[in-house]
């Protein structure tokens, strides 16, 4: 019942593709190139990338693959911060399981810390975000890279890295979808 | 999930599986950490209303709930009103004038937190009732065993000793039986409840038969407070055919891990040089009770049920 409900869904045409597979690994390619330019020779060292679950870990793992080939050194460091136990939205859309936090070994004293993340909407989510880091430890700079800002912020919050500038209406819905888990590379308004 | 943690029964297989999952999440995000804190369930109040001695269960919710950044009021039986006999239902409504939203229960009556349940407007989490339910053991065993066995189903646990009064055992055999583990009960005729053959396990009263196929195996206190009379000989005669000494330890196959849920009788059902073994998962089952009782209270009060 479920599966056929679903096949009914993804048969509709749905929305408009803002990004596609290549245009997404284009995007990812030049936030890696920017993130090297900007952090320079002496703080690439000690950069680190979090991505925030869901789809933010997949692409801080892109993005440090990509990051070590353009600047041809050993891998970044990269993790993940779930930050379900710091929303504060919690008593209104109540409970949702937790995800995965890994941070790598080195840890992020003093560091120098992107987070990753899929869609830039209110910037509740990096508000979240940056409750929950500050409890890891205190970064030298903290920076976020998002796949697309679509506007519509409800806290003083910017993304140092955009992929694409999205301008949307509330009613409307991002959805992005990578390979690692919904099998596909797509960014679609709708 | 359901408002209230009443009983193991009360999770099915997934419910039990998110509340191990979500633990584990938990002990992932805090480990290493200095500041072993969490905000999420900021200005909620969670009050420990324990009718009956307790140790670890007490400090282990008292200090998840803390972890999690609730207001926890504890209270005890002693040097309450109850010692001037209020009954247990004016003290439910007394808390719950006073806005708990959850209220973890111990007390020496079977079933006291289910009367509980049904008068207050939190969440009321069993924390031990009589010779009943004990929950949160149960979660924090099944926790211990999936994370040193990297399984649970089809996982051979045996327990061991005083299934009678064990509110423990009854908890570990519905839950191991929910989440696929079998589960073998081995105890002294006398220390065996009636209606045991109903119970998802297999009953043996000859520990050495069963020790060479036990993967977990987790040896319960014979609970002296709760005998009227006597259900064995001599302490001597129980330890010989039911405790765990360092021979019978070696007849377990190389991976079995040792339980308790503690406190322990050394030298009883346990020997001490067993307990201390690298086997015994004994202060490893405290650690992760913690991480446990945060899933529960998080997956209990995190979000508004209304």
């Amino acid at each position: 019942m479920r599966a056929a409900q679903n096949a009914a869904v993804s048969a509709v045409p749905i929305g408009r593709i803002i990004l596609d597979s290549a245009a997404i690994s284009r995007v990812i390619d030049r936030i890696a190139h920017e993130i090297i330019e900007r952090a320079g020779d002496d703080r690439l060292p000690e950069l680190t990338l979090l991505g925030i679950p869901t789809r933010g870990a997949p692409l801080a793992q892109r993005l440090a693959a990509r990051i070590a080939v353009f600047a041809a050194r050993d891998p970044v460091p990269v993790g993940t911060v779930d930050i379900t136990l710091y929303r504060d939205d919690l008593r209104s859309r109540g409970v949702r399981p937790l995800s995965a936090t890994s941070i790598p070994g080195g840890g992020i004293e003093g560091g120098h810390v992107v987070l990753v993340d899929d869609v830039l909407y209110s910037g509740r989510t990096v508000r979240a975000a940056l409750d929950a880091l500050r409890e890891v430890g205190r970064p030298r700079v903290v920076q976020l890279a998002v796949l697309v800002d679509r506007g519509h912020r409800e806290l003083p919050i910017r993304a140092d890295y955009v992929g694409k500038n999205l301008p949307t209406s509330a009613l409307e819905q991002v959805r992005v979808r990578l390979t690692e888990t919904d099998g596909i590379d797509e960014v679609i308004l709708r | 999930m359901r408002r209230h943690l009443l009983s193991a029964a009360d999770l099915d297989r997934a419910d039990a599986t998110l509340i191990l999952d979500t633990a584990k999440q938990i002990d992932a995000a805090l480990a290493g950490r200095e500041v072993k804190k969490l905000p999420t369930l900021r200005g909620r109040t969670v009050v420990n209303l324990f009718f009956e001695d307790s140790t670890r269960t007490r400090i282990s919710f008292e200090l998840a709930a803390k972890r999690l950044s609730a207001d926890v009021i504890n209270f005890a039986a002693k040097g309450s009103s109850v010692s001037k006999g209020e009954s247990l239902k004016d003290t439910a409504l007394t808390l719950e004038a006073m806005g708990a939203d959850a209220i973890v229960c111990r007390h020496s009556a079977s079933g006291a937190p289910h009367r509980l349940a049904g008068w207050v407007r939190g969440s009321v989490i069993n924390a031990g009732d009589g010779t009943h339910e004990h929950p949160t053991q149960a979660l924090l065993d099944a926790f211990t065993i999936r994370r040193r066995l990297g399984r649970l189903d089809g996982v051979r646990v045996t327990i061991v000793g005083d299934v009678l009064h064990s509110r423990v055992a009854r908890s570990n055999v519905v839950l191991l039986d929910t989440l696929g583990a079998q589960v073998t009960l081995v105890a002294p005729p006398t220390l065996l409840p009636v209606g045991v053959e109903s119970w998802p396990a297999e009953v043996s009263y000859d520990l050495d038969a069963v020790l060479a196929k036990a993967e977990v195996v987790m040896m319960l206190r014979v609970q002296q407070e709760r005998m009227s009379a006597s259900y064995f000989p001599s302490v001597r005669e129980y330890s010989r055919r039911y405790g765990l000494d360092a021979r019978r330890m070696a007849a377990l196959p190389d991976e079995a891990i040792v339980m308790h849920p503690g406190p322990m009788n050394r030298g009883m059902e346990i020997a001490a040089e067993v307990a201390d073994s690298v086997r015994s998962t004994i202060v490893e089952q405290v650690s992760n009770g913690l991480s446990v009782r945060m899933a529960v209270l998080y997956l209990l009060l995190g979000g508004d049920s209304e």
